[in-house]
């Protein structure tokens, strides 16, 4: 600040950890209630201290499953979650990567058109042309499967827009010394330009994954086996709104479950993440 | 902006662009035509056959109260959820601002919420409200308050407001940090040496100057309002009691799965298309403009 006020500056302190204590709440709430039996939790006399089933609650939650509604290990729900995941951040990033190279450095019949449709994809998330996609998936034989999990969600402009402009801030003497020494397009494209994007490549990936990972209407549609189930949808359904049957202790632990792979990553890799978020915005 | 060193090639590029350009074409462009298409459609009861109906499926949309009331709620949810989570974020970024002592930890203990799913903070925060068991709606009760979201349709709205809203500060947050950051100091100074205390520098030098940013989160948090909500909703009230929380997406959903009325759900996604296209362009046009500053 500009002079010195040490009572605003402890104000300050104190503000922040409020507003850190009121967001890391739920989160807290919801790790206590993993280590609780369901009846503890059910007559509403939880203490606000971690209870004595941790091990117990987190083994039932990942290798049996609840008793009374899903039925369904959240293990095998946590692989699904990361193999679409994983497949949607690499692959918006492959084939964005083509792509904006593609548009950058050649000139061929109809590049504009190309770009402007890929670009339009920019504004329209998937929930706004939810049922006509169901359908064409459904046609293609995908319901259920890995491939209509996630390559309908690999379609968007984001990569495509933040690589086209870091590649038009790569220096042009570069393509010229590959050309000197012999170089051809995909030389350079594997041994100049990816490398040069590592940076770029890795922000996009952080977003992508937690993008991957979090998404929600579109799982719920894919998926009707239980076993290709993600994580944000197998806690859903653990959940029965009206009924006493919901077993809390392992539908949070569910949630913590479900929290933590992106929460790390925001953690670990959060110069990556601001950076990949600012990118974004444009 | 356009590259003087390029390479020659016919077939490559296009082989370079089909990934893209395929994955667009058939789960986007294909689709959002169906879409299109559809909203002109009436199916029959049975589903066998359909036929070409013009505006119609338009025309029943606004001759129903419902629909109307539907796009008051998303109004009215989206105006709550971007004021909160807009003001509360920029008054932490203000506080994390002043240069203290362990500011990086305070942003990476303020950002985590982003990474939650939507659906997930839904839970956590019913978890919370649950009328029977849960901590605050106990609490609530026993201050006198009865509270269940379950049936009461301001508790409901309540509920997902708060949980949208815990998810977006630290989107906000972030940006508005960023925003603070690149005002020059020499401007604030100036200003302090001019006599104008903290809170008259932050409304007529801070805010200001921050306005590109402001708007660029206005937008997109009425955009997160309209889609990324979906989880929260959905796993908190359902749209409910009595479709007091259901939002213009939700409705698209639930009449399109649970309904079967496949073109008045269509006609509903067209509408939300030409929403988001005309918030976007905004975007655009004001963003170009306020960047002279």
């Amino acid at each position: 600040m500009v002079e010195h006020r040490p009572f605003g500056t402890a104000l300050a302190h104190l503000t922040l950890l409020i507003g850190i204590a009121i967001l890391a709440f739920p989160v807290y709430l919801a790790f206590v209630a993993s280590t609780w039996d369901a009846a503890t939790i059910a007559n509403g006399k939880m203490p606000l201290t971690p209870g004595p089933l941790f091990l117990e609650n987190y083994w039932r939650t990942l290798f049996v499953g609840t008793s009374g509604t899903t039925r369904q290990p959240v293990g095998g729900m946590l692989f699904n979650s990361f193999v679409m995941a994983m497949t949607i951040a690499i692959g918006k990033i492959v084939i964005s990567l083509t792509s904006a190279f593609a548009v950058v450095y050649f000139r061929f019949p109809f590049r504009m058109t190309i770009f402007w449709l890929i670009f339009v994809t920019l504004m329209l998330p998937v929930e706004v042309r939810i049922y006509p996609t169901y359908k064409i998936v459904a046609d293609l034989n995908m319901l259920d499967t890995y491939a209509g999990l996630t390559i309908p969600l690999i379609a968007s402009a984001t990569a495509t827009l933040l690589f086209r402009q870091f590649f038009m801030t790569v220096p042009d003497e570069l393509v010229e010394a590959s050309k000197i020494d012999g170089a051809g397009p995909m030389k350079f494209f594997r041994d100049t330009l990816v490398p040069l994007s590592v940076t770029s490549v890795a922000a996009m990936f952080v977003i992508q994954f937690i993008y991957g990972w979090n998404q929600y209407l579109w799982p719920l549609l894919i998926t009707t086996r239980d076993d290709m189930q993600t994580i944000v949808i197998g806690i859903k359904k653990m959940i029965v709104t009206q009924d006493a049957l919901t077993e809390w202790q392992l539908a949070m632990a569910t949630a913590v479950l479900a929290m933590l792979p992106p929460v790390l990553v925001v953690i670990v890799m959060q110069k990556l993440f601001v950076r990949g978020l600012v990118e974004t915005e444009k | 902006m356009e590259k003087r060193a390029i390479f020659q090639g016919r077939l490559l590029p296009f082989a370079l662009v089909a990934p893209q350009l395929v994955v667009t074409l058939v789960f986007f462009y294909w689709p959002a035509s169906q879409a299109v298409w559809q909203s002109f459609l009436q199916e029959d009861a049975f589903g066998l056959s359909s036929e070409f109906v013009g505006f119609a499926n338009y025309r029943d949309l606004f001759a129903k109260a419902d629909y109307y009331r539907t796009i008051g709620t998303t109004a009215f949810f989206s105006a709550l959820v971007t004021a909160l989570s807009l003001s509360i974020a920029l008054f932490l970024a203000v506080q994390a601002d002043r240069q203290l002592k362990g500011a990086t930890a305070y942003r990476t203990l303020l950002i985590w919420p982003y990474a939650v799913a939507p659906a997930v903070a839904g839970v956590l925060w019913f978890f919370m409200f649950q009328p029977s068991l849960g901590l605050v709606s106990q609490g609530l009760r026993g201050l006198g308050f009865t509270w269940n979201p379950l049936l009461d349709s301001t508790d409901a709205m309540a509920l997902v407001v708060m949980a949208a809203t815990w998810k977006q500060v630290s989107y906000n947050f972030l940006f508005f940090l960023a925003g603070l950051q690149a005002i020059p100091k020499s401007v604030i100074e100036a200003a302090a040496i001019d006599g104008a205390r903290p809170v008259r520098r932050f409304w007529t030098i801070v805010f200001p100057l921050l306005s590109p940013t402001t708007f660029y989160l206005f937008v997109v948090n009425v955009v997160y309002v309209f889609f990324d909500t979906f989880g929260i909703i959905d796993a908190t009230t359902a749209g409910g009691p009595a479709k007091a929380t259901e939002t213009l997406v939700y409705k698209v959903y639930s009449d399109g799965r649970v309904g079967g009325d496949l073109g008045g759900s269509a006609a509903q996604s067209v509408i939300l298309m030409v929403i988001v296209i005309a918030l976007t362009a905004v975007q655009f046009r004001f963003i170009e403009r306020k960047v002279q500053y």
